[in-house]
């Protein structure tokens, strides 16, 4: 169980503990700068920064020491037959840092869709060119009020590190059993209803906005797409709607039970039409029966002219699957302690909110 | 010899001293700057080596033209000045 949160803002990065019972800001790291992803295990944090005029930035902290700066992902000298490419060869921003399941293994999720490997826990960095490379990528296209693609997601499996599943916004989701020498766009079942209609079951024009999977049983996966929540049970290779999700299918971010596949938390909100909460309510969906039915909790949620989306990253689960946090576009920050029945909101008001990640051992 | 100034804005993250360097173009003048000083590249140069999009550089009071190639030529008593396009809220 986790009393340690990192929250990643437009205006920097939030340590928040648990004190007595109450959660509370503990420190504030990069004040001013915009936070795109963070990364805490073992006493390390990575911290990646998006300077705007000053390009992709990476940080990283060892316990007590001061925060160094590390290397950055970049991307290698665009070569003249790429010239073609709709997409930059340049790092636009860390999206995500994700642990890699071997000692010193990173990956980095970025826009504009590069993939990153770092096997020295962050101090050098490669881009894995055979993803890169696949002519599928040059149709991938910008999301997030931006004109690049990014990463969303990438889930290493706990039983096989080299065992990973790639989720494109946009798109698709991209797997590889071979510790990404080889890829292949998977994610059958999938329907993208702003393409136009003969291009909206292609897998490579999915619109993922975030994949999750439980841990225990990673071959059950989550996904909080565009169109629709899905779910898998053969990693990500064949997927089903889950039409009973309310008060929307909408959002941004997922959340899977550690060890229950069964059961798994939303942030719904309105659809393109307003981007806002339905009806204003900020609420959880929660559903632990595999998708069958869903709980909207509400407790201790604002309900009243509430217009607080949870983006992509926003929302985190710690090892116990009891407590989960989540921050929105508005600088709203909750915390439950009981899988999401009961929510308290941090006596704050943040930047808007980008990432959230538990600290875990 | 050309003489490089840097925006204070920086100082926030790194030392930028203002230097005298040999060069007879932008790019060998700001080479000479990194070489010193590389973890400043990426600040200022994308992963192209182009300059970032929102850096702004003059050289002699102009706005350099060859943001790519880093071409402008600097004469040997010419000030260089490295600063961002303010923007955002």
């Amino acid at each position: 169980m986790s009393d340690r949160l990192y929250v990643g803002t437009r205006k920097g990065l939030f340590e928040i503990a648990r004190k007595g019972r109450a959660w509370d800001v503990a420190d504030v790291h990069f004040l001013g700068d915009p936070v795109t992803a963070v990364l805490a295990r073992g006493g390390v944090v990575h911290a990646a920064l998006d300077l705007g005029h000053f390009g992709a930035k990476l940080w990283r902290k060892d316990n007590a020491k001061p925060w160094r700066e590390i290397a950055v992902p970049v991307f290698p000298p665009k070569p003249e037959e790429a010239g073609d490419d709709p997409h930059p060869w340049t790092l636009g921003k860390i999206w995500n840092i994700t642990p890699g399941g071997s000692d010193g293994r990173l990956w980095a999720g970025t826009m504009p869709g590069g993939l990153f490997r770092s096997d020295d826990g962050g101090e050098s960095w490669s881009l894995v060119e055979s993803l890169w490379r696949m002519p599928e990528r040059l149709k991938w296209f910008g999301v997030a009020g931006g004109e690049q693609p990014g990463i969303s997601t990438v889930l290493v499996d706990p039983r096989d590190p080299a065992d990973i599943r790639v989720g494109v916004s946009c798109a698709g989701v991209w797997a590889s059993t071979d510790t990404g020498a080889t890829w292949r766009n998977i994610n059958k079942g999938m329907y993208n209803e702003y393409m136009p209609p003969e291009q909206r079951g292609d897998p490579n024009t999915q619109d993922i906005h975030q994949l999750a999977h439980c841990a225990a049983q990673p071959e059950v996966m989550w996904c909080q797409h565009h169109s629709a929540i899905y779910r898998s049970e053969d990693t990500g290779e064949n997927w089903r709607e889950l039409k009973a999700a309310r008060p929307s299918g909408f959002g941004f971010a997922v959340a899977a039970h550690p060890r229950d596949p069964k059961t798994a938390w939303f942030v719904p909100a309105t659809k393109d039409e307003r981007r806002i909460p339905v009806d204003g309510k900020v609420v959880v969906s929660r559903t632990r029966d595999g998708g069958k039915s869903f709980d909207v909790l509400s407790r201790g949620l604002p309900q009243r002219h509430a217009y607080d989306l949870a983006h992509r990253h926003a929302l985190a689960i710690d090892d116990s699957g009891e407590r989960l946090a989540f921050g929105s576009t508005s600088g709203g920050f909750w915390v439950s302690e009981d899988a999401g029945e009961q929510w308290a909101a941090l006596d704050a008001r943040l930047p808007p909110v980008s990432v959230v990640r538990f600290a875990v051992a | 010899m050309p003489k490089v100034f840097f925006t204070r804005q920086l100082e926030r993250f790194l030392a930028v001293p203002t230097v005298e360097v040999a060069g007879a173009t932008l790019g060998e003048a700001l080479a000479q700057v990194f070489a010193a000083n590389p973890a400043l590249r990426s600040y200022v140069l994308d992963d192209q080596g182009a300059l970032r999009q929102h850096v702004a550089v003059f050289v002699n009071g102009c706005p350099a033209t060859d943001r790519k190639g880093l071409t402008d030529p600097v004469g040997a008593d010419e000030e260089i000045y490295v600063f961002q396009a303010l923007s955002g809220g």
